[in-house]
């Protein structure tokens, strides 16, 4: 797709782990576009929470960090000693493409 | 002692031919009229075995040849290889005429037959691109244990993407087992629910076993059928209207899966959204099921994987 410059416009593939519930969003959200399958976020997250996973992109299989199955689903206790509140949270600071971002509002 | 009619083994026939599922959907296969897979060059298919329903999809040079739509057992290859099977039926194909088979779905891991598995998140874009065409840029789909929201490029392509299967809250399994509560069965709890005069509060709990509790409360206080089932329907098109928020919704929208049939909550969905989904096309002419859209874009996919293997 082109943008009006006629520039090649690169659209995100943009993947939301987590959940929203009578407690609030919780959501680590991973663009598999800016992802270059670098590790760094998987090496610096405590809870070893993050892994590569293989996405189906334009008929290719690529690398991409994903968040363990295992931890989707309780994404609200699995990173509670990093969420934004707490000043820093490793995974997002860690990705030099800026892939990586956190929704966290607890009600 | 009871009475000897209500005791003895002779009454188990009869109890268990009295019994009423009311959550039992209709399965069903079909054959497109007028085309004949022997004239095709390649022969695809695409398993999508869901939580709730499996879904096979045969394409003769990407377009529907036949499909069907069943029950997933308790085994997921069984239910694989039961639904494609189904969808072989009375055509003459065998295993040998595929050219490439993608599973996808909840089970994807477990279909045998199948060359490779994609998730079914890329299936579903894929699949609702090619039911409704490139405008869609909004894929709501209802399954029966999670509820996803895609956006999409104008060629099915996955531009963002949130599923929701923590729970079974609002989803096509929470309406089954409501539907056997408030004894109506399933394919009319759509039109049952609008029956109600004015809209009623939603259920609190979208949970779907405290939302079952406090039906059966709201049945008590004298609540009608009628309005529990609107009460659960809306919060049901609640839940589903806060996934959509998250990743935006841009016209053109649609909605996939087995509960695009509850016209309930397609009719509430839109009126919280306020924008209108696309039409489901006629099936007989055209074969695009919305059911079985993650199974259409995984034999779409299998045509193209097919072809690429050629170019190799």
């Amino acid at each position: 797709m082109k943008n009006l410059l006629n520039v090649e416009m690169v659209t995100p593939i943009i993947t939301y782990y987590g959940y929203t519930d009578g407690s609030g969003e919780y959501y680590i959200v991973i663009d598999a576009e800016k992802c270059n399958s670098c590790g760094d976020c998987i090496q610096v997250c405590p809870q070893t929470a993050l892994k590569m996973e293989a996405m189906f992109i334009d008929l290719e299989d690529k690398m991409v960090a994903a968040v363990t199955e295992h931890h989707r689903k309780k994404i609200r206790y699995t990173c509670s000693s990093c969420t934004p509140e707490c000043g820093s949270v490793p995974c997002v600071q860690a990705c030099e493409q800026k892939a990586i971002s956190c929704i966290w509002k607890p009600k | 002692m009871p009475p000897k009619e209500l005791n003895g083994d002779d009454k188990t026939m009869e109890n268990k031919n009295r019994k009423t599922e009311y959550w039992r959907w209709l399965e069903y296969q079909r054959i497109m009229p007028g085309r004949d897979w022997k004239d095709a060059e390649i022969v695809t298919a695409g398993v999508d075995v869901g939580s709730v329903g499996s879904k096979a999809v045969i394409m003769t040079d990407g377009e529907i040849y036949s499909w069907s739509v069943m029950r997933t057992g308790s085994n997921s290859s069984d239910s694989a290889k039961k639904a494609l099977g189904w969808a072989m039926e009375n055509t003459g194909l065998t295993l040998k005429d595929f050219k490439y088979i993608v599973g996808t779905g909840y089970g994807r891991v477990n279909v045998p037959m199948a060359n490779r598995a994609i998730t079914e998140i890329a299936c579903h874009a894929k699949g609702a691109n090619y039911i409704w065409g490139p405008t869609v840029k909004t894929v709501l789909d209802v399954g029966g244990q999670d509820v996803k929201a895609i956006r999409c490029d104008e060629n099915g392509k996955v531009v963002s993407f949130l599923m929701n299967d923590k729970c079974a809250a609002g989803t096509g399994r929470g309406m089954e087992i409501i539907a056997d509560l408030l004894q109506i069965p399933i394919e009319d709890v759509g039109k049952v629910s609008l029956s109600v005069p004015e809209e009623p509060e939603p259920v609190s709990s979208t949970c779907v076993v405290f939302a079952k509790t406090e039906a059966v409360g709201l049945l008590r206080k004298g609540w009608s059928k009628e309005k529990v089932l609107a009460a659960y329907i809306r919060a049901m098109a609640i839940r589903m209207t806060e996934l959509i928020e998250k990743v935006g919704c841009e016209k053109d929208f649609v909605i996939t899966g087995g509960q695009s049939k509850n016209i309930g909550l397609v009719h509430r969905v839109e009126n919280i959204l306020n924008v209108k989904r696309l039409p489901v096309p006629n099936l007989d002419e055209t074969g695009r099921d919305p059911a079985s859209a993650g199974a259409i874009g995984a034999a779409l996919f299998a045509k193209a994987l097919y072809e690429k293997s050629l170019k190799r």
